[in-house]
């Protein structure tokens, strides 16, 4: 064999389109990138005005013109998202870990496609489910804030199953195999070895489903309504959320417009700080959750 | 004997360990239709190390997953005969599958700690998930006791609150044997304990089953002839005709007679790497 079957130079042609895709993928993440990045310079710099402690500490309850906040709409947000993963991570979980530990036979296809059309249902539906269910429950007109949680985790719901179901699966068989053989109940070998090797990813995929829903508004617009007050319980009454502030500072703005916006701008960057903050914190736990495999733990 | 009965754990110490015989009488095993193996039957002895072997598909590590009723776990699996342990049929529909796996431990081809536990938790896993409660100086006992008999208290000592995965592959086998012996199972069962190991960590497993022979039945499968020829007592050599075909068992003698003077002309052909 002699040195000529080496080829010591990169061919030209070849250099050229090197280049050229190179160029192309780093122009497409470039107009990928562009919304995003406008996106939050306008969120930034029309939200930092009103973003203070007023904003913080006040509801609008009585404000017709400067001042206020959105004290109110923070708490319902809060409230109605924690209900809303109260009720949809024992379901979502608990048929996660039917479809992965016990299900046989065609149920379990049967709802996998449920759980897919589930996903695509459009969240102003969710919203009219839960109306029909305080219609039934209570009456017609009627406003709460566990309404609108329904109807979240109504979303959520699905969100959940399926990325349980995922991290389920990624749990290895061999380990199934160990605690069965150690002669643990199989609900034991559950809750004691599969759900602990999947928590991080529950918990990950749990946070994902917040995200999911923290911003929903026509649901929550329909059957939790809203308020200038304060409303701290879920089950009575209208309740202010994040994205219904925004709508309605937006809609109905007095004669001082300029105040309205600002407070509209600020509760969308609080927003979006909410789920920037869910994000990191997601990872977080999933880190300190997740199985330890290496030396530095 | 009861299912209650077989709940009861005998302790490490004691003798009552001593003497119990696993006979498995005429046993099929199924996944869905296909038969797997046919009509087995063979005696093993107590404190004693038995090796299956044998090639690829003749049902070695089947029988053996029947043995603790692991085999029926397997979506679609079945048994049909019986298995004895000292007299009680395993597959009485009486039994609990849970307690026969509780007196019968198993070690796997892969290590398999739980990655979520750390050392010392893996060891204690089975007294765990068995929902034994023991107090804390009892544990610690058990923990040194296990990882003893597993070879493995030297090396981990130091570091009992690390995980379980942060040990080599060896130490976690070894790991493995240890959370095993923590539950003090009668019989332990290997499914080819050393095919994921290097030469090394062989070595030492094969010395850890030497030791636990004095105080376990010990069941192995093995695709390492020289693996049966060098630990095991007792060798039963199984074959299968042709794919789809049940396997079975050819020949069941001491060791040293199956590698040196097998009766079947299939034991010798297979013991001198003529096939297989």
């Amino acid at each position: 064999m002699s040195t000529t079957d080496f080829v010591y130079t990169v061919g030209t042609r070849r250099k050229v389109v090197n280049t050229i895709a190179a160029v192309a993928i780093t122009a497409f993440f470039a107009i990928a990138i562009v919304p995003l990045v406008s996106l939050l310079w306008t969120v930034i710099s029309r939200g930092v005005a009103r973003f203070d402690t007023t904003f913080f500490t006040y509801s609008m309850r009585g404000v017709v013109g400067d001042g206020g906040g959105a004290i109110h709409a923070i708490t319902g947000t809060a409230l109605i998202t924690l209900a809303a993963v109260v009720i949809s991570v024992p379901i979502g979980l608990g048929t996660a870990v039917y479809l992965t530990e016990y299900g046989r036979g065609p149920i379990p296809q049967l709802i996998r496609f449920l759980t897919d059309v589930m996903t695509g249902i459009p969240s102003i539906v969710a919203g009219l489910f839960a109306y029909a269910l305080i219609v039934i429950f209570v009456g017609p007109g009627a406003r709460a804030g566990v309404a609108g949680a329904i109807a979240l985790s109504l979303l959520m719901i699905p969100v959940v199953i399926k990325s349980s179901e995922e991290m389920l699966r990624l749990v290895p068989e061999d380990l199934r195999e160990a605690s069965i053989a150690l002669g643990a109940p199989k609900y034991k070998t559950v809750t004691s070895i599969v759900l602990p090797t999947a928590m991080s990813g529950i918990v990950a995929g749990v946070m994902l489903g917040v995200c999911r829903i923290i911003g929903e508004t026509a649901p929550l617009l329909l059957v939790a309504g809203f308020t200038d007050s304060m409303n701290r319980n879920l089950f009575e009454g209208r309740m202010a959320t994040l994205p219904v502030y925004i709508y309605s500072q937006w809609q109905n703005k007095g004669a001082n417009q300029a105040a309205y916006d600002n407070r509209a701008w600020t509760a969308a960057l609080v927003l979006i700080l909410l789920v920037l903050i869910f994000n990191i914190a997601s990872r977080v736990v999933a880190h300190y959750l997740s199985p330890k495999t290496s030396q530095s733990h | 004997m009861t299912a209650t009965d077989m709940m009861t754990q005998p302790t490490l110490t004691t003798d009552a360990i001593q003497g119990q015989k696993l006979a498995i009488l005429g046993l099929s095993a199924f996944y869905g239709d296909f038969l797997a193996l046919s009509e087995i039957s063979l005696s093993i002895e107590p404190r004693a190390i038995t090796a299956f072997i044998g090639p690829s598909g003749c049902g070695k590590s089947t029988l053996l997953r029947t043995i603790n009723r692991m085999h029926e776990v397997t979506p679609g699996a079945s048994v049909a005969g019986s298995i004895r342990l000292d007299g009680t049929d395993l597959y009485d529909t009486r039994i609990d599958p849970v307690s026969v796996r509780r007196r019968i431990g198993m070690v796997f081809q892969r290590p398999n700690p739980f990655p979520t536990m750390s050392i010392k938790e893996n060891v204690m896993a089975g007294i765990k998930l068995q929902h034994r409660h023991l107090a804390k100086s009892d544990a610690e006992d058990l923990v040194e006791l296990s990882l003893r008999a597993a070879n493995l208290w030297d090396s981990v000592k130091d570091r009992l609150n690390k995980p379980g995965a942060s040990l080599s592959g060896g130490q976690q086998q070894r790991l493995c044997i240890a959370r095993v012996i923590a539950v003090e199972p009668d019989v332990i069962l290997m499914d080819e304990p050393c095919s994921a190991l290097d030469p090394i960590s062989t070595a030492a497993i094969e010395d850890l089953m030497l030791n636990l022979r004095r105080d376990y039945t010990v069941v192995i499968v093995t695709h390492n002839m020289q693996q049966a020829a060098r630990v095991s007592d007792k060798t039963a050599f199984f074959t299968v005709e042709a794919t789809g075909e049940p396997g079975r068992l050819v020949e069941y003698d001491n060791t040293a007679t199956i590698f040196s003077n097998p009766s079947m002309k299939a034991t010798e052909d297979y013991v001198a790497g003529r096939f297989g």
